[in-house]
């Protein structure tokens, strides 16, 4: 499925600073029913969002007016787990395009990749400015330039560069996905697969 | 030599290659499937065999239907239903209807596409990595994906099996092939004899709480060492199994006799001459003495014993005998440390021995096998359920359900107290019905200790089978050892 073109991104953050947050928090396994891609933003972090009688828990922060914007920053090693990725289009769905966190899961990267959420890995130190400049103003800024590969908090002079694959990066601007490049290749496919072992 | 004549040696397709150059197992089966290399990006991974379960496919098959294309090998497409099956009455219209719209979709997909479908109340159905292998879908050198991450199973096989999105399954499906930057190297190597008690289950687990959750993310691991030569294929497939549980893409064994012979004459495995074209790329699966891996790891398997966790998750591990540690031993943030504690209402200090327990769970990819059902039944045996203590045992498959009941395990069980339920993933994830109870304990044998996995507010315990035996006939966690004859 083609997805929106990412190109810079100016937003404030919804800070999440726990560490290994896992995509069975992200999305518990009882919303995964669906069978189209939709709504999956009503049940992100559904078990911390929300008591057993559907009311929002008032101290988490998705539920905090104060914090809102289309960044979400977590701990270390955010999106652990499952290869579930209803994560990332739940993470989508509610309106955030960007993660930012010091390390992120293998398969939740890909997920989110594959979707058009950019996954932004910092170092310990700028995860650290980051959290404090939110928690210093709430509505403080960020802003993300994929391009250029940079994040900068906007209050403070702090920026860092942030790798991604050039062919993802590619992808995520034009907003091209990996189907498309493979049909392309579809007779080299049919080649090769005339000769596996198995 | 010329320096022509050099770059031309380098060419994977050339023969001489492969003498010159010291290889890893991993690297011998990626190197085979790479079809392309992108410039600067990923590479073009052919793969042998898709498996696909109703949860995340149907988004997939939707993506196809949009672009109007078919799935490009329908033989090389696995289907079964297992995430939320019913483990009791599947002869019954499944009752959720979410769960009803998901399975019905799967087999509409199936069949509209021509893949093998085996779904509910058929005699091959189970969890897909249950079947996969005892079927003979699994075979050694071959790429194997699934939209699941414990896709790791199959490695056992000295395969490369790995997890995957959505959007990638429906990559596969159109294409065959798969989009990857090829993954670091880790070796993990385990010398030295298990002691009595200490399983497969323990070894991952230990590994895992050594290693945490992350310490292998970025890597696909090889398993090595005569802990893992000596293990049974079941054994070796729980372990790699847990492989994402510490981040790794996957774990894999190099294949040997042991391999050769569990797979011959299985109902997917080459025959005949292509038997004998596939043994000579198997034979040639091992790593090259001298080659590189980007981080090694060695651990003494007389140092391991039987494992429990005490957290939120599967890193959070301990000996049976140890302490819960304190949050500055452990590495990490100290708030995180402590919620999960909390979660888990327990606190630093404490030994796990002599908690009380409410559930116990035997099943799942991990540890939903015939061996393991053996292994439970044997510490079971001429003891009773106590009666604290609600048990769910639910087979991997119906081969392994079949099995329980022709080795006359299920007398055994049945006369200690347990009842037996039908195969799927059942409360390792709690997508049907079987869902820990808020705030209840629950000794399981499958994969994930992380908050509400087995239900909303359930306290996961991960172990071994024979640690799920022993807590279910004494009430609470209980060194196996003190149970075994």
């Amino acid at each position: 499925m083609a997805y929106d073109k990412f190109d810079i991104l100016n937003s404030a953050g919804v800070p999440l600073p726990i560490e290994n947050v896992d995509t069975d928090q992200i999305i518990p396994a009882r919303f995964l029913k669906a069978t189209e891609r939709v709504g999956f933003g009503d049940n992100l972090f559904r078990d911390w969002r929300y008591n057993n009688d559907d009311t929002p828990k008032k101290d988490f922060i998705l539920n905090n007016p104060t914090y809102s914007g289309k960044i979400l920053v977590g701990g270390k090693n955010f999106g652990s787990g499952s290869s579930r990725e209803h994560a990332a289009w739940a993470i989508y769905d509610y309106g955030f395009r960007c993660v930012v966190s010091s390390f992120f899961a293998d398969i939740f990267r890909n997920n989110c990749l594959n979707i058009g959420v950019l996954p932004v890995q910092v170092s310990p130190e700028f995860l650290q400015k980051v959290f404090f400049a939110i928690e210093s103003d709430p509505k403080s800024t960020f802003t993300v330039n994929l391009a250029q590969q940079k994040i900068a908090i906007d209050s403070t002079t702090a920026t860092e560069a942030f790798d991604i694959n050039p062919y993802k990066k590619d992808n995520m601007i034009n907003g091209f996905d990996d189907i498309d490049y493979l049909l392309n290749i579809k007779k080299d496919i049919k080649n090769f697969a005339q000769d596996t072992p198995i | 030599m010329t320096f022509l004549k050099l770059l031309r040696l380098a060419d994977y397709k050339n023969p001489y290659f492969y003498r010159i150059m010291k290889k890893t197992l991993f690297d011998k089966v990626w190197d085979k499937h790479v079809i392309q290399q992108i410039d600067k990006g990923p590479d073009v991974l052919f793969i042998d065999r898709h498996m696909v379960h109703e949860v995340t496919s149907p988004v997939a098959f939707l993506g196809l239907k949009n672009r109007n294309i078919k799935v490009m090998y329908p033989e090389r497409t696995f289907a079964t239903a297992d995430h939320n099956t019913p483990t009791i009455n599947q002869h019954l219209p499944v009752q959720d209807s979410l769960s009803a719209k998901q399975l019905d979709a799967l087999e509409k997909n199936a069949s509209e596409h021509g893949i093998s479908f085996w779904g509910l109340g058929h005699e091959k159905n189970g969890i897909v990595h249950v079947v996969g292998p005892e079927y003979g879908i699994t075979v050694p050198g071959a790429t194997i994906v699934c939209g699941d991450s414990h896709t790791s199973t199959h490695g056992a096989f000295g395969a490369i099996a790995f997890g995957i999105g959505t959007s990638e399954v429906e990559m596969v499906l159109s294409t065959q092939c798969i989009l990857q930057p090829k993954p670091k190297k880790m070796r993990i190597t385990i010398n030295g004899a298990l002691e009595k008690g200490v399983t497969p289950k323990d070894v991952a687990l230990f590994i895992i709480s050594k290693l945490t959750t992350s310490g292998a993310t970025g890597h696909f691991v090889e398993y090595a060492g005569e802990v893992f030569k000596s293990m049974t294929m079941e054994g070796r497939m729980t372990v790699c199994n847990l492989s994402i549980e510490m981040g790794a893409r996957g774990g894999m064994i190099a294949p040997d006799e042991k391999t050769f012979r569990y797979i011959k004459g299985r109902e997917f495995t080459p025959k005949g001459d292509a038997w004998d074209k596939a043994m000579d790329y198997w034979e040639e699966l091992y790593t090259d003495e001298g080659a590189k891996f980007d981080k090694e790891f060695f651990f003494d398997g007389s140092e391991i014993e039987p494992m429990i966790t005490f957290g939120t998750n599967p890193g959070m591990g301990i000996g049976i005998t140890k302490k819960i540690p304190t949050a500055a031993a452990m590495e990490g943030g100290v708030a995180t440390y402590q919620k999960s504690l909390n979660y888990m209402g327990y606190n630093e200090g404490e030994s796990m021995i002599g908690k009380e327990i409410d559930f116990v769970f035997v099943g799942s990819c991990t540890n939903g096998r015939i061996e393991d059902f053996r292994a439970f039944t044997e510490i079971v045996k001429g003891r009773k359920k106590a009666d604290n203590v609600t048990a769910w045992l639910v087979p991997g498959s119906h081969k392994v359900e079949k099995a329980i009941k022709k080795e006359g395990l299920l007398d055994i069980l049945e006369a200690a107290g347990f009842e037996l339920r039908e195969p799927g993933c059942s409360a390792c994830l709690a997508m049907n019905d079987d869902k820990i109870p808020q705030g209840k304990y629950a000794v399981s044998t499958s994969n994930r200790n992380f908050e509400g996995r087995q239900g909303p507010g359930s306290r996961t315990l991960l172990a071994s089978p024979i640690m799920a035996a022993a807590a279910a006939v004494t009430g609470k966690v209980t060194d196996p050892r003190t149970l075994i004859n």
